[in-house]
């Protein structure tokens, strides 16, 4: 269990693994799992000029 | 199980596509090195790094070129090839090939400064596409109805200083359904296809696109699969518009999403994808 950096809401690991991006449940903010054990959060990477497909 | 080979999965973030490749992994017992594209380093000489085969499926262009340029340099085999992604990266050399391989593909100019860019404007007529040639997701694309929107857009792309922003990729704006094609192709097959729709004349998923599950006849097959093997092969996402002379291919991804395509499909298109590099290692 942990909290997102934006609005402090707690968020469970569930079946998360290390590198995932997911959207806090609470403010929407895309997050990424920084650590799985234990578990810890980070904001997601901003999206670069260069990403894609 | 054992697995003769060690996958080398070079990510930038965890998204479904690459949770169902470890998934696929996992559940054939090949073991996974996690090479995530923010943390690894590159060494002149191969050093403390076990990978026998790298899947790429980092987002950014410029760090997968380079990996990919060193895990080569390594002696590791890569899906997709350093040169594939050089050449898919870059929307003006993937024309060039496309061109080169009798592969129909939309009527482009390519202008270098912004004088120019007005003259290719006008070669190939409004209403015109004007796309970056590098990066995706439809961003900074702009479809431009006549010569005095042409000057603002070429203005404020001159602007954000970048030197790509100085190559002026032209493209004719296709009269199309609303509705594009994608056909994915994993080495010599096509695994799976899907239209996308969009009331946007862009159609990419992160636009709010949606997706529809095709069933691709010979034309499109033999097209599809034309346009994989021009760039090189591998796994390969080949886009393709309904023009009003016939299908013509505007785009080659070489690190394709494929979370809308399976789930339009059905098809566990990641796999697909785990067999295809599991081929390619053992090869």
């Amino acid at each position: 269990m942990t909290q997102c950096p934006q609005c402090d809401a707690v968020l469970q690991k569930n079946e998360m693994i290390e590198g995932e991006i997911f959207s806090c449940p609470e403010c929407g903010t895309e997050l990424e799992v920084a650590t799985a054990e234990p578990f810890s959060v980070a904001l997601a990477p901003h999206e670069e000029e260069d990403w894609g497909e | 199980m054992s697995s003769p080979f060690t996958l080398g999965l070079f990510y930038t973030v965890i998204r479904p596509e690459e949770k169902w490749i470890l998934a696929a992994a996992e559940a054939r017992g090949i073991p996974v090195e996690r090479l995530a594209d923010d943390q690894v380093t590159f060494p002149l000489v191969r050093n403390g790094f076990k990978s026998d085969l790298v899947l790429n499926r980092s987002v950014s262009h410029t760090r997968s070129l380079y990996a990919l340029r060193f895990f080569e340099h390594y002696g590791v085999p890569t899906v997709n090839r350093f040169d594939v992604v050089s050449l898919c990266g870059d929307k003006v050399l993937t024309s060039l090939r496309l061109q080169e391989a009798g592969v129909p593909t939309p009527k482009t100019v390519v202008a270098l400064t912004p004088e120019a860019a007005l003259k290719a404007l006008d070669e190939v007529g409004y209403p015109a596409v004007l796309k970056p040639p590098i990066g995706s997701w439809g961003r900074l694309m702009a479809k431009v109805d006549d010569r005095e929107e042409a000057e603002q857009i070429i203005e404020h792309k001159s602007a954000l200083g970048s030197p790509m922003h100085s190559v002026f990729y032209v493209q004719e704006y296709v009269e199309k359904p609303d509705r594009d094609l994608r056909v994915f192709v994993v080495g010599d097959a096509i695994v799976a296809a899907m239209y996308r729709r969009s009331s946007d004349w862009r159609t990419n998923a992160h636009l709010g696109g949606t997706a529809e599950a095709l069933s691709p006849d010979a034309e499109l097959t033999e097209l599809a699969l034309r346009a994989a093997e021009a760039v090189g092969g591998g796994v390969l996402a080949v886009d393709l518009m309904e023009a009003p002379e016939g299908l013509v291919v505007h785009e080659v991804n070489h690190t394709p999403e494929f979370k809308a395509l399976t789930g339009a499909t059905g098809i566990d298109v990641a796999a697909k994808i785990v067999d295809y590099v599991a081929e390619v290692a053992t090869r």
